[in-house]
């Protein structure tokens, strides 16, 4: 039976949903697992992974391990990969795993499937499925030639378990001799918003060119605190100077997989659609009743978004109540 | 100086993806265009030598000699000098790739800097850019939408979760994947075209370079979406409409 190491993240002291699945993930295969954390405030989240099976925990402490660093990651996460003996890396596809893990796995001559959104651990067989072309295709994928095998996989794919309160987990420090870096993160601007990233949210209520301008953009934002969701656009609007590229949605924007996706005032086009159609129920709001928003919708209201959104956002306040 | 941009040619998003017998995309039909993100990295290097003068761009792909000639050309008639085409079977997996790239730029004299797009939107797997970085020992930062540079280091801003932005100072040679945002790529100009219709390019074998192609990854099978039921639309007034749209998604949907 192999081990499978766990690479979490973490968020004012907790573990990020997407963490917990992966953690789940591995604690249902039935084999060892083990987590990698990084960061002055790493160990404060090892009771948390032992909850959902990771029977030790590797962290590294460093301050320098606060902010990201590609350099000083890859070496940090490569030492802990061998140290701990695993043959499978389950981390997320997020912003972080997406940059770091394809270095580490060349340093590693590991195999990596990146943006993944199905898993199958079975021994020593892993499968994945990957959307492919702008999400038009799906690929099934196997590791093959590799002792060390390398997933990442999107939020929002797979279950969460019952969290065990009695589990407790061996805290194993790891402290990095970093060289001379080339590389140096001068500043860490946060962004904006106290909300989810889009690539992590359940639900994205997200406005297109229906929305007519800027300002009705507030809608949206009415309608996404009731539902605890966050605010997505469409490419038109970015490019318009409405909202920031941070919220755009689809091929040069974030690809998305929420469990509800509201699309208001979106005609649907090829581009969108590439960065959506994962989403497990999707809402089409629009006065065009032919706008392939709908090919794509699982439910449909054609109309205008100052008529329907004013009225969902109550009727929503009393469903959530 | 050289700056090198690494392009690969794929699909037009408009395409329709068609699944063969021999479970490989279905090639007839298919429009080949250069890689959205790419055309960023090629504007950021052009504008470079522009601000360094006696500097080239050199532009360099990996994929099968008969079609990916034209993504070169492209790039070439936006203004690029030289082209180098690694000829190869399509589809290598992100780690073959990002091998040939590196050992190729080595034998060409090394880069100041080698411009990526941050994803081909084919296979999306975002990491050739990091691999390549790794394997000639250079730094990289990916998602980058702001780029400068002086005798020695690269300043870059790179996005990454919830609008949050990584201002990143690089030792170069480093590599920099470009995003959306980084600048407003040019047009091919008609004088580029034509020039780029005469240029030579340098070709290289994938296996003249010396190292072992085996795979790590084998594609089982591809799928194409399962056909989605026709959409439910809501009818009636405004209010009876948002109310049983509210009660479906709580009930036959279950998000809420």
């Amino acid at each position: 039976m192999g081990k499978i190491l766990v690479f979490v993240e973490f968020n004012h002291g907790q573990l990020k949903r997407s963490s917990l699945e992966l953690l789940s993930a591995a604690q249902s295969s039935g084999q060892t697992v083990v987590a990698a954390a990084v960061g002055s405030l790493a160990e404060g989240i090892s009771k948390e992974a032992s909850q959902y099976g990771a029977t030790d925990i590797y962290v590294i402490k460093e301050t320098t391990f606060d902010k990201y660093n590609p350099e000083l990651f890859t070496l940090g996460l490569t030492e802990i990969i061998k140290k701990s003996e695993a043959s499978l890396v389950l981390a997320t596809a997020s912003a972080l795993g997406k940059d770091l893990f394809p270095r580490v796995a060349a340093r590693l001559d590991a195999g990596i499937l990146s943006d993944c959104i199905e898993l199958k651990i079975s021994g020593d067989n892993v499968t994945a499925k990957r959307p492919i072309y702008s999400g038009k295709c799906f690929s099934k994928v196997t590791f093959e030639n590799c002792p060390i095998k390398i997933v990442l996989m999107r939020p929002n794919q797979l279950p969460i378990s019952v969290p065990n309160a009695s589990a407790t987990t061996n805290v194993i420090a790891h402290s990095v001799n970093a060289p001379s870096l080339r590389t140096l993160i001068k500043e860490v601007v946060k962004g904006t918003s106290e909300k989810l990233d889009l690539t992590e949210a359940n639900i994205i209520v997200s406005g297109g060119r229906g929305m007519k301008e800027a300002g009705n953009f507030k809608f949206l934002e009415q309608l996404a605190d009731v539902l605890g969701a966050t605010v997505g656009a469409s490419r038109a609007v970015v490019d318009a100077g409405w909202v920031t590229h941070d919220l755009q949605v689809g091929q040069t924007g974030k690809t998305v997989a929420p469990s509800l996706y509201i699309a208001v005032g979106i005609s649907g086009a090829i581009q969108h659609l590439a960065g959506m159609s994962g989403s497990k129920v999707i809402v089409a709001i629009n006065t065009d009743a032919n706008a392939p928003i709908f090919q794509k919708a699982t439910y449909g209201i054609v109309g205008d978004f100052a008529d329907v959104l004013p009225k969902l956002t109550e009727e929503f306040k009393r469903a959530m109540a | 100086m050289k700056f090198f941009v690494c392009i690969k040619q794929v699909p037009d998003t408009e395409t329709k993806i068609k699944v063969g017998a021999d479970q490989q995309i279905d090639p007839a039909g298919v429009k080949w265009v250069m890689n959205p993100y790419d055309e960023y990295a090629i504007e950021e290097a052009i504008k470079q030598r522009e601000k360094n003068p006696g500097s080239q761009v050199w532009v360099v792909t990996v994929g099968p000699k008969a079609r990916t000639a034209e993504a070169l050309r492209t790039a070439l008639a936006m203004g690029a000098d030289e082209g180098i085409l690694i000829d190869a079977p399509a589809n290598l997996e992100p780690q073959i790739t990002a091998k040939a790239l590196s050992l190729v730029i080595q034998q060409e004299g090394g880069a100041k800097v080698v411009f990526t797009g941050r994803l081909a939107i084919d296979d999306n797997a975002s990491s050739v850019s990091q691999m390549l970085a790794e394997f000639s020992n250079f730094p990289h930062t990916t998602v980058v939408s702001k780029f400068s540079m002086d005798s020695e280091n690269v300043t870059v801003e790179r996005e990454a979760e919830g609008g949050q932005c990584e201002v990143v100072q690089m030792a170069t040679p480093a590599v920099v994947a470009a995003n959306k945002g980084l600048n407003m790529p040019r047009y091919a100009s008609l004088p580029g075209i034509m020039k780029a219709k005469k240029k030579v390019l340098k070709e290289v074998s994938i296996d003249s370079l010396g190292f072992s192609l085996v795979a790590k990854t084998k594609t089982l099978a591809l799928e194409l979406p399962a056909e989605k039921p026709p959409v439910k639309l809501m009818s009636g007034e405004i209010s009876a409409q948002v109310s049983s749209l509210v009660q479906l998604l709580r009930d036959e949907a279950k998000v809420l």
